[in-house]
């Protein structure tokens, strides 16, 4: 049957293997910003056309972490009955000193969870239709 | 920047109580009108706080208010900074004071809200990072709340009873106040025993939403002179400061954090900026404070304040909380109105609901919950997206 996997938000992070988050990056001076146009605010950049698209850090350490235990409402879409709370994870990227929200791999449970893991960038579904999976990225904690 | 002075305040009882919220405000008018014995005639300017959940009245509340009190030639204003909206209706009112365009002015916020959690404006917009939050992580309001929770646990040893302890300590405040929402105290236990909503925090750790009204009456001190008032409560501090780069530690409703890769700095947050900038206006600091109504969307968020606030060093806001200090009584009593752990949040009203505390706090009008020999409060407030939002009164 196959469903086609398409991002649940375009141009948010590349598709593949071996997927990562794409940035942008200050040509002033090296800020970086996600997502590429719309976070971060460096005045130091003002005079720039425009941000260099940059491809950032895919593996990192929790900064910190939460749940959202209930049912968040839309445009989150809701797919376990009943509802699984979802895990969060804020991680620091490797290289660009900033920190990325999102959800951590399915099967990881708030109790997996500690300050200063290591974790890597995945991509998962995050919903369906009949003929789509729309993927979103999630971490997955790095063994050893 | 010269003071201002307050010559009314009033509120209604907050609550789910679905009423229409333009009503909210009219009683909350109506209130700091009569406690200020100013006709509404004489007022010359309407500044409202917007409601961004009740359709176009809400975004244009200075006419909406001024509308449902009877349209008197008064000039309006209609703000919005999401939590901040009322600190900004405020300072706008009393830069038109102080410029000479109005003696006197009414300052209104009021809410009807939804059931459930706030939820981003409808549609499909991956361009707004408060929509894009939900659509990619389920990141609610509670969830940025748990993150920083567990951030200070992880940083200062703070444990979940502490936070058990803020609400605990509120809720002995609140029942001491018939507006409040939620008259019952709750023990740390009775917190423990609720669900968890972000981990680490439960749902009587995490602010309600509520519908609800404030309103104060403004005025220059030449005016309140005038007017027979001789030692009214003075504003005298307004900050309504932004972020500078890098807002390094993340920020509701951010996916990300700014990056301090050039700019240095990974501890950098314009929430200790906010309360500063209130200070310098005023020429005072946190020793001077009497009390403070703090922001406490979760019981971990209010720890964060102490130190924001510079009430303590970062990492010193239990050792204040467990002494005591914080709560009536206290060397720095802090939500002595019971804040938004007895309230809920009623977005454009409570950033006025704080002034309006501490303005019958320093009049020495809060019977049970009233806080000996107050002559200085702070409060302090912040609109997601970056609004920062504090006022400091004085007598």
């Amino acid at each position: 049957m196959g469903k086609t996997q398409v991002p649940a938000v375009e141009g948010l992070f590349t598709m593949g293997d071996e997927p990562r988050l794409i940035g942008g990056k200050g040509k002033s001076r090296d800020s970086y910003f996600f997502p590429k146009n719309m976070g971060g605010s460096d005045p130091s950049c003002l005079g720039d056309d425009e941000r260099e698209e940059v491809l950032l850090s895919r593996t990192g350490t929790i900064w910190s972490y939460t749940t959202s235990s209930y049912p968040p409402p839309l445009p989150y879409i809701v797919t376990t009955e009943p509802f699984e709370p979802i895990v969060i994870g804020a991680v620091e990227l490797d290289d660009e000193k900033m920190v990325v929200l999102g959800q951590m791999a399915t099967g990881v449970a708030i109790d997996d969870m500690s300050i200063g893991m290591r974790v890597q960038l995945i991509l998962d579904v995050l919903n369906e239709d009949d003929e789509h999976q729309f993927m979103v990225w999630k971490w997955e904690p790095l063994n050893g | 920047m010269d003071d201002i002075a307050i010559l009314g305040a009033g509120m209604t009882p907050w609550g789910k109580l679905g009423r229409p919220f333009v009503e909210y405000g009219v009683v909350a008018a109506k209130e700091a009108l009569a406690d200020a014995g100013i006709d509404w005639n004489d007022v010359g300017l309407v500044s409202g706080a917007n409601t961004v959940r009740n359709g176009y009245p809400g975004w244009v509340s200075g006419s909406t208010f001024a509308n449902a009190l009877g349209f008197q030639g008064a000039q309006l204003s209609s703000s919005y900074a999401a939590c901040a909206s009322g600190a900004t209706a405020l300072t706008i009112a009393r830069a038109q004071i102080i410029a000479g365009v109005c003696d006197v002015a009414l300052v209104i916020g009021a809410d009807t809200t939804p059931k459930g959690f706030f939820a981003p404006v409808a549609g499909d917009r991956p361009d707004d990072p408060d929509w894009l939050r939900f659509r990619i992580a389920g990141m609610t309001n509670p969830a940025y709340f748990g993150l920083f929770a567990r951030r200070r646990m992880e940083l200062y040893g703070d444990t979940t009873d502490d936070f058990a302890a803020v609400k605990a300590k509120n809720s002995r405040h609140g029942v001491h106040n018939p507006r409040a929402r939620y008259n019952k105290e709750y023990s740390v236990d009775d917190v423990a025993n609720s669900p968890v909503v972000a981990d680490p925090l439960r749902l009587l750790e995490i602010c309600a939403t509520s519908d609800g009204g404030a309103a104060l009456v403004i005025s220059s001190m030449e005016y309140a002179k005038a007017k027979g008032f001789t030692d009214p409560v003075r504003v005298t501090g307004i900050s309504t400061v932004g972020p500078s780069y890098p807002n390094a530690v993340i920020d509701m409703p951010y996916l990300a954090s700014d990056s301090w890769n050039a700019a240095g700095d990974s501890d950098h947050t314009f929430k200790r900026d906010i309360a500063q900038v209130a200070y310098d206006e005023a020429g005072i600091g946190p020793d001077d404070l009497d009390l403070a109504e703090v922001y406490d969307l979760s019981s971990a968020y209010e720890l964060e304040w102490y130190e924001r606030i510079g009430l303590c060093a970062d990492g010193e806001a239990t050792r204040l909380l467990r002494d005591g200090d914080t709560s009536l009584g206290g060397r720095i009593p802090v939500n002595v109105s019971g804040g938004l752990g007895a309230f809920g949040e009623a977005i454009p009203a409570q950033a006025i609901a704080q002034v309006c505390e501490l303005t019958w706090q320093l009049r020495g009008e809060s019977g049970h919950r009233q806080v000996d020999d107050a002559h200085i409060g702070l409060t302090i407030n912040y609109g997601m997206f970056g609004h920062g939002s504090s006022v400091i009164v004085q007598r």
